[in-house]
């Protein structure tokens, strides 16, 4: 009975950690929009082109923060 | 005089802000609940319920995640058919929208995935209009968002895979395979790249659905976070109505921004596709 208490309160720890996960992509996606900014005004007529390829650079690095929220999800409704 | 007249609208609106701040504040003393605390319960919006009743949902019940997703694709019909019906030289309203829809769209397959992509344009800019209009139908307060769920968007993205995969096979047979060997890489390590390459191309279903159907659900639970909170704020049940227009806005961006998202990434693996070498 016990280890079964343990194994829920396993889980919550194991999603909160998760959840850690998620303000890192959340820092990498900072990044990414601040380096644009900062290349941005460096030279502003290059800006416009350059805005797919700043939502590709986004995408990719939220796609990372995702697998950590999936795991969470997965770690409080599927296992 | 126009200045009177400017202070005097200004006086009326302030007068009206004040006048509903007081109605809110107590209506909310009012009508608080029995049990005033957290009872918050961000999730039950995304419950799918059958439409005409009945506990069971089988595969063809009409739910309220298929009404929206009906009401979406009707108002699409709506705005790119009838807008485009007058085509004037100077135009109107609908037809300038459905026009920059489409200009939009197509600049970016032409873009990004390339000018002889052009060929799969229409695909493209369904799915795209489709998303647009089913995450801002499901920002009317009381409605249903069909893309907050990982069901509907796994559906959308496995079409996206499952199609770029075959496309990439039959236009260039085995060199489709090129595109996991890194050429430019040393020899040693193209095997460990491969599979690095590999697994992260099978992993791109799971990241596209899931980055749609998370920020879409995150966005709703937080407004329904912020709503609950007003129960346990008493006096000041009304903060959550400025907290809530606040991320309400955000979520009008993010609407927009995570179907470009979810486009320009289909444009990429098209491009993939059609030229595989790295």
């Amino acid at each position: 009975m016990e280890l079964v208490a343990a194994a829920a309160l396993g889980k919550f720890i194991g999603a909160g950690l998760a959840a850690i996960g998620s303000g890192a992509a959340a820092i990498g996606v900072g990044h990414v929009a601040g380096n644009f900014l900062s290349g941005a005004l460096r030279n502003p007529s290059a800006a416009a082109g350059q805005t797919a390829t700043l939502f590709i650079g986004i995408a990719f690095a939220e796609a990372l923060g995702i697998f950590s929220f999936l795991v969470a999800l997965l770690l409080m409704f599927a296992v | 005089m126009a200045e009177q007249s400017a202070n005097q609208t200004g006086g009326i609106a302030k007068v009206v802000f004040f006048a509903v701040l007081a109605l809110v504040v107590i209506s909310g003393l009012l009508f608080a609940p029995e049990h005033v605390g957290l009872a918050i319960h961000p999730m039950d919006q995304f419950e799918i319920k059958a439409l005409f009743g009945g506990e069971r949902l089988g595969t063809f019940t009409p739910t309220n995640e298929t009404l929206w997703m009906a009401l979406a694709v009707v108002a699409i019909v709506l705005v790119m058919v009838l807008g485009t019906r007058g085509r004037a030289v100077v135009p109107s309203r609908s037809q300038s929208v459905a026009e920059m829809a489409y200009g939009f769209v197509y600049k970016m397959v032409e873009d990004v995935a390339g000018k002889d992509a052009i060929k799969y344009f229409p695909g493209i800019m369904t799915l795209f209009m489709f998303i647009v209009f089913a995450n801002f139908l499901g920002l009317i307060p009381m409605s249903f968002a069909p893309t907050s769920h990982i069901a509907v968007t796994v559906v959308l993205a496995g079409l996206v895979f499952f199609f770029v995969t075959i496309l990439g096979f039959v236009k260039n047979g085995a060199g489709f395979l090129g595109l996991f060997w890194v050429s430019s890489a040393p020899m040693a390590l193209r095997p460990v790249l491969a599979l690095i390459e590999l697994i992260s191309y099978f992993v791109r279903p799971v990241s596209h659905s899931i980055r749609l159907a998370g920020n879409v659900m995150a966005g709703h639970a937080v407004i329904k976070v912020f709503a609950g909170f007003a129960g346990a704020l008493g006096l000041f049940s009304f903060l959550p109505i400025l907290a809530i227009s606040a991320v309400y806005a955000l979520e009008v961006l993010v609407a927009f921004i995570q179907a470009y998202v979810f486009t320009i990434l289909t444009c990429v693996y098209l491009k993939d596709a059609l030229h595989p070498s790295h």
